[in-house]
């Protein structure tokens, strides 16, 4: 890459990549809204919300939330700069797991009983969805040969083709990561008074804003791994993102929210089951 | 900067998240608060939301008298919510203690224990003029900043 590209690229993961992501966020809330036959806030809502919270007065229970939000969001922004700096993607899977197991160590350095067991719920979902991360990163492994991103870019076709069962498994990390039913076993964004906010009760006022802000650049990093499995075309890349950020919209307002132990049974058999019969045909087709 | 300044005030005013508790209201006033966030009257609309945590919380709703068991908790979760907030005392028991005024347990409204912003009166007030109570509060917020 020049520098001009690496540049550009910086621009796009630093500022444009996460404010689309909050209008997407907005949008996400009206369509919902619309599902439940209410009106729904204004799209910039998720804007304000982060502006309101950042100029609240600071009030912690201890430092080690602060160092916390912002390692979850240094984790979290660092994994997002190196996807568009085109890294290797073991390097930036790892990057975001240690950026999103910062949150949980903030929320454990409190002793409420509220933010313990929401830290419990959060490692739960970080359990289900990082071997399908992984089994995904080894899949595109398969199919170009290289961990690198550029590998991917460089293929003909498009890897949805190759990775169809995959894509699915990405599909199911993705509904734990937006905190969509019926995962949404820790930070639901409907059930603002139940437990499952738990690992978000300690971070109050602009360490909010700064764990949300993270939450951002995580959504952002599994919409660009979403947008791996069509990498040949811009218009078949939006539209593919578009459906599946839809069908998350209607998967989330159509199931009620399980148990954890339910989320880890179907998240890991169905993921490693589909990954494994995707691994094996694109090893012996 | 004065741009920063007027998107942090007019945030303020677009996103209120409210907490609500009940310091010993026979309810009626509650129903009437959680309808405010039914489908009917939709308060997301201004973006408001219903938190269940006085940490992340703008706006305080308390309905009910305040006995001397209570009022320790009601503290409390003052004390908890980050400046700048505003309290709203909803139904004639959270204003004045109401028909319970003169009982033996009874403190009185809630403004005898923090500082009250609006008092939305009713008993129990309709669902628009608790929304009216939350509007006039925001009004207070862009007059504060």
């Amino acid at each position: 890459m020049t520098s001009a590209q690496v540049f550009l690229a910086l621009i796009a993961a630093l500022f444009l990549a996460p404010l689309a992501v909050g209008v997407l966020t907005g949008v996400d809330r009206r369509i919902t809204a619309r599902m439940q036959s209410r009106l729904g806030p204004p799209i910039l809502q998720p804007f304000y919300d982060i502006g309101k919270l950042l100029g609240k007065e600071p009030m912690l229970a201890n430092h080690w939330l602060a160092f916390c939000s912002f390692l979850y969001l240094a984790g979290a922004v660092t994994s997002v700069v190196l996807f568009f700096l085109q890294a290797d993607l073991l390097l930036i899977f790892f990057v975001q797991a240690v950026g999103s197991v910062f949150l949980v160590i903030g929320a454990l350095t409190v002793p409420s009983p509220y933010s313990q067991i929401g830290a419990h719920r959060e490692l739960l979902q970080i359990i289900a969805y990082e071997p399908l991360l992984i089994l995904v990163i080894v899949g595109i492994f398969l199919a170009t040969g290289s961990f690198k991103i550029e590998a991917v870019y460089a293929m003909e076709q498009p890897l949805l083709f190759k990775l169809p069962l995959l894509f699915l498994v990405l599909g199911i990390a993705l509904t734990i990561k937006l905190r969509k039913s019926p995962f949404d076993i820790s930070a639901s964004h409907h059930a603002h008074q139940e437990i499952v906010r738990g690992v978000y009760t300690e971070y109050s006022g602009p360490y909010l804003a700064i764990v949300e802000i993270a939450h951002w650049f995580e959504i952002v990093l599994i919409l660009c791994l979403l947008s791996l499995f069509w990498s040949t075309g811009v218009v078949g890349l939006v539209l593919l993102l578009g459906i599946t950020y839809f069908v998350e919209i209607l998967v989330d307002n159509t199931t009620s929210r399980m148990t954890w132990r339910w989320m880890l049974g179907t998240a890991w058999i169905t993921g490693i089951t589909f990954s494994l019969i995707n691994l094996l045909w694109l090893y012996y087709g | 900067m004065n741009m920063l300044s007027k998107f942090l005030q007019t945030s303020r005013i677009k996103s209120p998240w409210v907490l609500h508790f009940d310091c010993g209201s026979c309810n009626g006033c509650d129903i009437e608060t959680l309808a405010v966030l039914t489908p009917v009257y939709d308060v997301e609309r201004f973006g408001i939301i219903n938190v269940g945590n006085p940490k992340h919380a703008d706006v305080f709703l308390v309905t009910g008298t305040v006995n001397h068991r209570n009022k320790k908790v009601l503290k409390n979760l003052y004390d908890q919510m980050p400046q700048p907030r505003a309290v709203i005392a909803i139904g004639a028991c959270g204003l004045s203690g109401g028909v319970f005024r003169d009982a033996p347990n009874v403190v009185g409204g809630v403004d005898k224990v923090i500082p009250v912003d609006v008092y939305v009166p009713g008993c129990p007030p309709k669902p628009e003029a608790i929304i009216d109570g939350v509007v006039k509060a925001l009004e207070l917020f862009a007059a504060k900043s």
